[in-house]
């Protein structure tokens, strides 16, 4: 008696697992596991409202002027070059290894781990555009003057400590950022070269 | 007599943990799917870069995207280049209060970061103004996204 009393017939759940799979597999499809990859930028602060125009007074030899114009020709100071050939010419810049009168100033800097270095701190890449520059040409060329600091950070970062830039702690990544500060400033948009 | 019966018989292959199994992994897929909450309606095809950053902290991400409209709004809207801010399309001023909503919405507004999904053959005009939208509402981090390419 007690053991028919058991015997209740249980419900069939062999289908819940092919439902589940369904589902399973719609959550699959959907998911987008692909991690969004970008080319990180920080924009400047916005200008104090009180503040009139108070231009920072930087020597000529200390900027690397790119320009680009409408058609999306690259103009670095006083040259027409392609885009390829930037990040060489900003690598050169960055460094001044020869001390070129041309190229910025070299600073004695004091920096932990690396001691005294001569840096150029001073600086600055202008990247000015026009309003109709096409937004891909920019992209590289950005992407080109970003690259040009990551050589720069990875090649003195094996020299120094024997490992690339992504691998450094963070003091030794804090000391290689101090020698190679990234200064690439995106200069008010000027309508040039053309409408 | 029963106990020799039992024991002739193979023990069954019993499945009923499966659809628990199963549901294990259905509930790990909702959790790490993120469905874009907003449908697309500019097309964008976005550049190429070889020196990308991944954006981490999905919660503090917003999304600007940048293109023309797509093929089915082609005929109202025209092929001219549009912002979409959420599911509609917007003028550069209207970023401000795009940046302000979704600071609300953020655990960590500090961290805040602007992916601009932006079609390559778009003009810098409308980026810059853009920019400097953002640049007045404080969103200084912003992630030109990209595919990556080989060397």
């Amino acid at each position: 008696m007690a053991r028919k009393k058991k015997k209740v017939p249980g419900l069939n759940a062999s289908s819940t697992a092919d439902i589940s799979f369904i589902l399973l597999i719609f959550f699959l499809v959907t998911t987008s596991m692909d991690t969004d990859m970008g080319l990180a930028r920080r924009l400047p602060q916005p200008p104090e409202p009180n503040q009139e125009d108070a231009q920072i007074d930087v020597k000529e030899r200390n900027v690397l002027n790119v320009r680009l114009n409408a058609a999306g020709n690259l103009m670095v100071n006083h040259d027409f070059i392609d885009v390829n050939q930037l990040r060489e010419r900003a690598k050169e810049f960055i460094q001044n290894k020869s001390n070129n009168p041309k190229l910025p100033e070299l600073h004695a800097k004091q920096i932990d781990l690396l001691g005294t270095c001569y840096v150029t701190d001073k600086h600055v890449i202008s990247v000015q555009t026009d309003r109709g520059t096409p937004y891909n040409v920019y992209f590289l060329v950005q992407n080109e003057l970003v690259a040009a600091y990551n050589e720069l950070r990875d090649d003195l970062a094996i020299a120094k400590f024997g490992h690339p830039y992504a691998r450094c702690n963070e003091d030794e990544q804090i000391a290689i950022r101090t020698y190679y500060p990234q200064k690439i400033s995106e200069a008010e948009p000027k309508n040039y070269g053309g409408n | 007599m029963a106990k020799k019966k039992g024991s002739r018989e193979l023990p069954e292959l019993t499945t009923s943990s499966l659809p628990d199994l199963i549901f294990t992994i259905l509930f790990f897929f909702m959790i790490v799917t993120t469905m874009r909450e907003v449908t697309l309606k500019v097309k964008f095809v976005v550049p190429a870069g070889t020196e990308l950053e991944k954006l981490e902290k999905k919660s503090c991400v917003s999304f600007i995207y940048v293109g023309p409209p797509t093929d089915q709004l082609r005929a109202q809207m025209g092929s001219g280049t549009r912002i979409q801010l959420n599911d509609r399309y917007a003028e550069p001023r209207e970023v401000m209060d795009f940046v302000a909503q979704e600071r609300t919405t953020m655990p960590d507004p500090a961290s805040q970061v602007m992916s601009m999904k932006i079609d390559q053959h778009t003009q810098m005009g409308i980026i810059t103004d853009i920019k400097e939208v953002l640049r007045k509402s404080w969103a200084l981090k912003i992630n030109y996204s990209a595919t990556r390419r080989g060397n």
